[in-house]
């Protein structure tokens, strides 16, 4: 044999060792699907969750960020100091931080963000985070002091939400179709009505993903997205529609489940000023009417937590009030005889798309009917519940998840769509944003859960699920939802 | 009488039978819920199984039947009652411009698909069943218009109007007393048959979620429900499944079993 073949034979065999190299490689590229399309992608100025299902913490980032575990690490702030008095927070900026566009990251866009978030005219869908803030200023390009009027043992956590991230004044005016970031991955491509494509940003100030490409694919047909996971035309569904579904997937070992908690408490929201809900003995009857554990095993199959107040379960602070409002058709008789409505009264049951809604509607209809409640079910799309029920009031009951975490302070707003006005339940929340001190900020939150609890504002159902499915091989898929997220920078392919 | 005559006769009394019989006996409350007992297939204590809230399937298809017939029913009725008249006007008039304005009215109802525009009404004005009624009515029209006006017109050649004619009677006299009666038959196989489409129409509104409401319960949502379950439980869409199928070829073959023993040509021929 001659050199010259040596050689030959020698190059094939490097040839084929960095073929089986490559395919050796993990896969980098993954498609997950949802079942909502984001209207745009300004996690800024709407309430969606689909915005923040694709853009939070991968294309966007805040000061502060949440983890898989609910946990609130550092973002953009490296780190902070709090003033003696809780009223001053100084923040630490990473150094060398660059948008997608090329440029920095400043205390400059801090304060444009802040600023444009608690603006008179900010389209923000949760101004309440930035409501003690007085001001912001930037001392240095990596150093934001933010001045709170009072001291709030929640900002950190505020910051951490989708709805605080950090942009750029030279890119927001077209955020909503081009969003520009500091995150691990830049926007690629919107096919409005099928899906967002995002790539991994090589300028990334942390770590660099795992992932190369990521595709969001939008199936909102329960049965479209059983047969899309089935043929594995998606690697990943970020909440699957259809509970009945997963015991299939669980016995198919090419997936896995992950099923955790979302912050999604699922309510029969009721007109609390509509006759006759604005009487607190007929909201009282209605809770004694409803058998939780029919409706998490009829709707959900099984998935959800009972909750007896508007509170997460998982939370420390959580108290468990099911009983207050335990199952019992007799005693929900006895109260509407002695509100003056022995005889049942009609009302109306607006049920949004989801099948918890859907399903759990029809549920409930059947329950109050068998203490002489007549609900008239009446279907709508989630643009008809927004007009009529939540902007419009006309409702007199629905049924509806709500997923913002530790939204309890939504009872503290009378014009909010239940329209609960309580002026104990205000004063108590008011003094839950000052109190710093955690003991006392989880008795306050447990007094705040009871009052609720025990002025019948609601029917409290369960805590949603979340009921991930995935193939086998995805890791590092939040279980939880701490809010709505598809954390990307921790997701990989088993080897 | 002929196989088909009979077949379909039995098959959509059958289907008539169980909704009559709803009204008086269910073998258990159609809209009683009992979660724990969910999803059993058919089996002794009911007869169709369970459906995902635990509902008996059986008691949910005969008041089911009940639904789909009342649409079907209603909405055939309202698609004879002005389509007949509009037909016996248009055919008296023959050429005038009455026929003109008729004819061109059921021309445009034709030209657009029924189904789509049904699902545009039940959109607009709210799913129910009195919408879905109406929705599958107005469809009904023009069918019953142009068969009266098609059959009428031949009738109005022969002797028989003539003499009535010559013997003083007016257009709509005749039309009542001599053209109606000679149509009947056609209109009876004619709604027959639509009465089946009509079965269809509901189911396939419910199906979209724009027919009756839950509680009540249709052979279209029981479908539409099922979906997500066909795989592990397959009898939730197999049994309202079948029983569509049944409804609309039992009235299928009635109505060509009754064109066939209706039409008095056929009758001599088979003699």
């Amino acid at each position: 044999m001659t050199k010259q073949m040596f050689r030959t034979f020698g190059s094939i065999l490097a040839l084929s060792a960095s073929v089986l190299a490559t395919q050796a490689l993990a896969k980098s590229d993954i498609t997950i699907a949802m079942q909502l399309e984001p209207p745009h992608l300004d996690p800024t100025s709407a309430a969606a969750q689909a915005i923040d299902s694709v853009v939070y913490t991968n294309v966007f980032e805040g000061l502060t960020r949440f983890m898989g575990d609910g946990s609130v690490v550092p973002g953009l702030a490296e780190s902070w100091e709090i003033s003696d008095d809780g009223t001053v927070y100084t923040f630490k900026l990473r150094d060398g931080v660059t948008f997608h566009d090329g440029t920095t990251m400043d205390a400059e866009d801090v304060k444009f963000s802040l600023d444009r978030a608690m603006a008179e005219d900010s389209a923000n869908a949760q101004k309440a985070l930035f409501a003690g803030i007085e001001s912001v200023v930037a001392v240095d390009p990596t150093t934001v002091k933010v001045t709170l009027s009072e001291p709030n043992g929640n900002f950190l956590f505020n910051m951490a939400w989708g709805d605080a991230v950090i942009v750029a004044s030279d890119s927001i005016d077209d955020i909503k179709t081009n969003p520009v970031g500091t995150g691990a991955f830049t926007f690629g491509e919107w096919v409005q009505g099928d899906s967002i494509t995002l790539n991994r940003n090589p300028d990334y100030w942390g770590d660099q993903p795992a992932l190369e490409t990521a595709t969001f694919k939008f199936i909102s047909d329960p049965t479209a997205a059983f047969a899309a996971m089935m043929a594995e035309d998606v690697d990943v569904f970020d909440n699957f529609p259809a509970p009945e579904n997963l015991p299939q997937f669980e016995a198919d070992p090419r997936f896995q489940v992950l099923v955790g908690s979302t912050e999604g408490e699922t309510i029969l929201s009721t007109n609390n000023k509509q006759a006759p809900f604005d009487d607190i003995l007929v909201r009282q009857a209605l809770a004694h009417a409803i058998d939780r554990q029919a409706i998490i095993d009829g709707a959900m199959f099984g998935y959800g937590t009972p909750i007896g107040t508007h509170f997460a379960p998982h939370h420390p602070a959580y108290v468990d009030l099911t009983g207050q409002s335990a199952y019992d058709p007799e005693k929900a008789k006895s109260l509407l005889a002695e509100a003056g409505l022995a005889d049942g009264f009609e009302t109306t049951l607006h049920l949004p798309p989801p099948s918890y809604a859907r399903r759990g509607g029809e549920i409930i209809a059947a329950q109050l009917a068998e203490v002489g409640i007549t609900a008239e079910i009446i279907n709508v799309e989630w643009a008809q519940w927004l007009e009529s029920v939540f902007k419009g009031k006309d409702f007199g009951l629905t049924i509806v998840s709500h997923t913002e975490p530790m939204d309890i302070g939504i009872y503290a707003r009378p014009d909010y769509y239940f329209q609960y006005e309580s002026s104990d339940f205000q004063a108590l929340m008011e003094l839950l944003n000052t109190t710093t001190d955690p003991d006392e900020r989880t008795r306050l939150m447990g007094e705040a859960q009871r009052l609720i609890s025990s002025d019948y504002v609601n029917g409290y159902l369960f805590q949603l699920a979340k009921l991930g499915v995935a193939k086998a091989g995805v890791q590092g898929l939040w279980q939880n939802a701490p809010t709505a997220a598809i954390d990307l920078t921790a997701i990989s392919w088993a080897e | 009488m002929s196989r088909s005559l009979i077949l379909g006769a039995v098959l959509s009394s059958l289907v008539l039978l169980a909704a009559l019989i709803s009204f008086v006996w269910t073998p258990y409350d159609h809209a009683a819920l009992d979660i724990p007992a969910k999803l059993q297939p058919p089996n002794a204590q009911h007869w169709f199984g369970t459906d995902h809230f635990g509902r008996d399937m059986f008691s949910m298809i005969m008041v089911g039947a009940r639904t789909s017939i009342a649409v079907a029913l209603v909405a055939v009725g309202i698609g004879m009652a002005l389509g007949v008249p509009l037909g016996l006007t248009a055919a008296a008039r023959k050429g005038s411009w009455l026929d003109e304005v008729i004819m061109r009215g059921n021309d445009l109802v034709f030209a657009f698909p029924s189904l789509v525009i049904a699902i545009l009404i039940t959109a607009v004005f709210g799913a129910g069943a009195i919408n879905a009624i109406i929705a599958i009515g107005i469809f009904n029209i023009p069918v019953f218009a142009r068969i009266t006006r098609g059959a009428a017109l031949s009738l109005w050649e022969r002797e028989f109007i003539l003499a009535a004619r010559v013997s003083g009677k007016g257009a709509a006299r005749i039309s009542a007393e001599h053209i109606l009666p000679n149509v009947a038959n056609l209109l009876i196989v004619q709604g027959t048959i639509q009465f089946s489409l009509g079965i269809l129409a509901e189911a396939g509104l419910s199906y979209v979620g724009l027919g009756a409401q839950p509680p009540t319960p249709s052979w279209g949502r029981m479908l539409a429900d099922a979906q997500t379950m066909v795989s592990f439980a397959p009898h939730l869409a197999l049994i309202p499944g079948l029983a569509i199928i049944v409804t609309v070829l039992g009235l299928n073959l009635l109505g060509d079993g009754l064109r066939d023993w209706l039409d008095p040509r056929i009758r001599v021929a088979r003699a």
